[in-house]
């Protein structure tokens, strides 16, 4: 997977598998922009099968409009939400 | 589709902020799942699949560290440390020490 650089925008797949999934269901399939990488770490969801969590992800901080996120949203459109999220939780639009 | 942790963007009712004490039983789990994971028995996002695993039902009704318990009791049979039979048999044992009912 190519690595994603700030400005980039993303949609978080929105896919429902089983597991430990750190990628909470009020943002999959949402669009945001990337701000950030944080760093590669062991994956989550293959650590909590008792493994050793390789091979390591990449997490992005990603930036979403909370008008994007809920849509009885009441606040400034300027409002924003940063969340932490696994590379293969997103795609490039 | 969502589980049963995943509640972000629900509604809910008031969040009760008050401290409180850890009772002894508590503080037990919390020293087993430190020895556990020393021992190479238990990861925290193994850990947080268990807990996500007991369903709508369970995770709503448990207290924070039943859900531990709970969690950690499943884990360690999937891992063959012991059965169920041996669980359900300490369980007896136990209730019988303390005279009380089989629930």
């Amino acid at each position: 997977m190519s690595e994603f650089h700030a400005g980039d925008c993303v949609r978080v797949r929105e896919d429902f598998p089983p597991g430990h999934i750190r990628t909470p269901v009020y943002v999959r399939g949402k669009t945001g922009i990337v701000k950030r990488k944080l760093g590669t770490f062991a994956n989550p969801e293959v650590l909590a099968l008792g493994r050793d969590g390789m091979p390591a992800k990449a997490l992005y901080e990603v930036r979403f409009r909370q008008k994007d996120l809920w849509p009885d949203y009441s606040g400034p459109d300027a409002d924003t939400l940063d969340i932490d999220i696994y590379e293969h939780w997103l795609n490039r639009i | 589709m969502r589980g049963p942790h995943d509640i972000g963007g629900l509604k809910a009712g008031p969040v009760d902020t008050s401290a409180h004490e850890m009772t002894f039983w508590e503080k037990q789990i919390d020293a087993l799942n430190v020895l556990l994971a020393q021992k190479g028995l238990r990861k925290v996002d193994e850990n947080r699949r268990y807990i996500e695993m007991l369903g709508h039902d369970a995770y709503n009704t448990l207290s924070y560290y039943e859900r531990w318990t709970a969690a950690l009791s499943r884990q360690l049979i999937d891992k063959g440390v012991f059965t169920q039979d041996e669980v359900d048999a300490k369980v007896a044992e136990i209730r019988d020490r303390l005279g009380e009912d089989a629930a």
